[in-house]
């Protein structure tokens, strides 16, 4: 059992704190995701719990025991970084079996459990290669490899696939997820790219400036983001936001038109409330040619600015109340710059938050 | 007249042009190079002495190598100048090791330290040889007086006669004056390791000393083998130490290769023996040379894979 609990985490370096009291319980065999904008303090938070960085205050407890004062070693978790970080002077075979033989275990072992962990990942042509020898896919493969053979409690991955080009990255992707369905095990899992933490996590954990902003699975990150902030972090491209205010039941926008309060947040929303309506590119579409075409919806004329036809779909630019927004037109429909288009706003997904705090208006 | 023509004579001048360019620096080379070695390499076939010039017309053969072969008092040198070579390199290794591990960790003043840390390469060995000199005299010796005012010792310690205490000596001499050597290519190494691999090893179950002979020592291997290649062709040469701190004495107990040729060039003035000596010492320096060199080849052919 591996369930990893982080009680009041902080981490300061000199003066400024980096990770600012982290509460989060990770359940044996799930698949966590941390994932926030550059510098938020994924990668911190990630190492206290390898044991790479002291600890500032509070604990960390893997498999229920506080492990602060533990070294990496003695912590039985295995870890994958952005760089690889393999062992440039060992062929694909000792980076594998590395772990092995400092925990003294036969050659024999080591050579079959190697062996194993080479064929589950498609290593078996490279094992004599040195990593100078491999290509950035390969790489990463190794090191990947090389913190499964150890068969630890829990697997760390710091951005494991930010140096891989997109295709790859798409690919191996498809891989962890795969490997994490056969050798079922507790991970955590840094990144920034929210794609990421959307098809590989079982819970999202979205961070910014070293607070937890929101931890849910992803289709509740996605569908019902407590803050503008992950409502902006998670989905792409991200959700339009319309400041406005509050005024007679309707959200009223720079312009002076009104769009109605989105039916989930009409409980809370307060007359004379500055606010900011978001409403995904996706529920903003040319009449007939949007996802949804019935429930509480405002049509709207608007101009389009650029499209960028993607084939079946095209990302629209276009402008409501004098504020930038994307809209998307499914079909294989050419538009051109400067086209007047009658668009739908399907009001009942839109959220409302609060403009000076972020915060949802969602009714919980 | 087609000759002539100012096309031809274009084409010629661009052909030897190359050549007329590059004519002084082969003559540099040849005069200062070139020359002496051939002149050297055959004056050690013949009995050429100082004193006798036309000893230098009597061609002899391999007569200086296979005398050579049978002389204790060169194989003795030879021997010890091996021995020399690989304690001082030995030595200067693990020191400058651990200077440059200390100097690693620290995070203030560590320039200063790594400035500090040079100072005795900026020293003629004439003088450190001096140095060492008044610091091993056994009547008037700073290190002798610091020992009896200690109570350590109560008799004066004869540092520069007694056989092996004059071999130390000169070796300890040779070590203080180049383990920065090492400590400066090391620390270099230490400074330009990546981070990466030493936590992983640290994730994958090393202790401290583990990281250190599995990941830390490999990668810095390369950079130990630059500092032995320098060195090895510097102690393989070293003279000047050697000579004004015992010149070769007490009764040739530490004569070094090149003390005994300079001895048997000079004070005997047998020149082409002493020619004779010194290409097979240069053999000995090719080999130590070469073998490090090859070291660090070997060593060096993963370090792409490093990042
Ligand atoms: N060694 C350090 N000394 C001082 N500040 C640091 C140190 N390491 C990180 N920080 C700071 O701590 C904060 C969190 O850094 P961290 O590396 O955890 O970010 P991250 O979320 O992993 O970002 P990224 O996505 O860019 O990797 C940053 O503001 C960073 O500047
Ligand atoms: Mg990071």
């Amino acid at each position: 059992m591996a369930e990893i609990v982080l009680n009041k985490l902080v981490k300061n370096y000199g003066r400024t704190r980096a990770v600012h009291g982290i509460d989060l319980s990770i359940a044996h065999q799930e698949f966590v995701v941390l994932v926030g904008p550059s510098g938020c303090g994924k990668s911190t938070t990630l190492r206290m719990i390898a044991g790479l960085e002291e600890i500032s205050d509070g604990t960390v407890s893997i498999g229920g025991a506080v492990v602060n004062e533990l070294p990496p070693r003695k912590r039985n978790i295995s870890m994958v970084f952005q760089n690889y970080a393999l062992y440039p002077h060992m062929n694909v075979r000792e980076n594998l079996g590395f772990g092995l033989k400092i925990a003294g275990q036969p050659a024999a072992d080591i050579a079959q459990r190697v062996d194993e962990a080479a064929e589950i990942l498609g290593l078996t042509e490279l094992l004599e290669r040195t990593p100078a020898e491999l290509s950035g896919g390969q790489r990463q493969r190794v090191a990947m490899g090389r913190a499964i053979v150890r068969k630890p409690a829990a697997f760390l991955f710091d951005e494991p696939l930010s140096n891989l080009d997109a295709k790859l990255r798409g690919q191996m992707r498809a891989e962890i997820k795969k490997l994490h369905q056969s050798v079922r095990t507790t991970v955590v899992y840094v990144t920034h790219d929210q794609i990421e933490a959307m098809t590989l996590a079982d819970r999202i954990v979205v961070m910014r400036a070293g607070r937890i902003e929101q931890v849910g699975t992803p289709m509740e990150v996605y569908n019902h983001p407590t803050s503008a902030f992950v409502a902006t972090f998670i989905g792409s491209p991200p959700m339009n936001m319309l400041p406005g205010t509050i005024s007679g039941g309707a959200v009223r926008l720079a312009d002076g038109s009104a769009l109605p309060v989105p039916e989930r947040a009409a409980d809370n929303a307060r007359e004379g409330q500055e606010v900011l309506l978001g409403i995904r590119p996706d529920d903003i579409s040319p009449v007939g040619h949007g996802l949804s075409q019935d429930g509480p919806g405002a049509e709207l004329t608007l101009t389009v600015a650029i499209a960028e036809p993607l084939g079946m779909e095209s990302l629209i630019f276009t402008r409501i109340a004098g504020q930038e927004v994307q809209a998307k037109l499914y079909g294989p429909r050419m538009v051109l710059p400067g086209e007047e288009l009658v668009f739908r706003l399907a009001l009942d997904r839109a959220h409302l938050f609060d403009a000076a705090s972020g915060a949802s208006l969602e009714a919980r | 007249m087609a000759r002539y023509s100012p096309k031809r004579l274009f084409r010629n001048r661009m052909n030897l042009v190359p050549f007329l360019l590059l004519l002084p620096a082969f003559m540099v080379l040849a005069l200062v190079v070139v020359f002496p070695l051939g002149f050297s390499l055959y004056t050690s076939f013949t009995p050429y002495r100082l004193i006798r010039p036309n000893t230098l017309h009597v061609w002899i053969g391999l007569r200086n190598y296979t005398d050579l072969m049978g002389n204790g008092d060169f194989w003795a040198a030879f021997g010890r100048t091996v021995l020399f070579l690989t304690i001082a390199l030995n030595v200067e290794f693990l020191a400058g090791l651990g200077i440059a591990l200390l100097i690693s960790r620290i995070t203030w003043g560590q320039r200063t330290l790594r400035t500090i840390m040079m100072f005795p390469m900026m020293f003629s060995p004439i003088l450190v040889g001096y140095q060492f000199k008044f610091v091993f005299n056994d009547n008037i010796g700073i290190l002798n007086n610091a020992l009896q005012a200690l109570h350590l010792s109560d008799g004066a310690i004869a540092w520069l006669v007694d056989r092996n205490l004059a071999m130390f000596s000169i070796i300890f001499a040779e070590v203080w004056m180049s383990t920065s050597v090492f400590a400066i290519l090391l620390l270099a190494g230490l400074l330009s390791m990546p981070r990466d691999p030493v936590e992983a090893a640290r994730v994958d179950g090393c202790n401290p000393w583990q990281v250190f002979r599995h990941i830390t020592l490999p990668y810095i291997m390369p950079f130990a083998y630059i500092a032995m290649t320098i060195r090895s062709l510097d102690v393989a040469r070293a003279y000047d130490i050697v000579h004004v701190m015992t010149g070769g004495g007490p009764a040739g107990r530490t004569e070094l290769l090149w003390t005994l040729i300079a001895r048997t060039g000079y004070n005997n003035a047998k020149m082409g023996m002493a020619n004779a000596m010194a290409y097979i010492s240069i053999l000995l320096s090719i080999a130590f040379t070469y073998f490090f060199f090859r070291k660090l080849i070997a060593a060096r052919k993963f370090m792409r894979g490093a990042d």
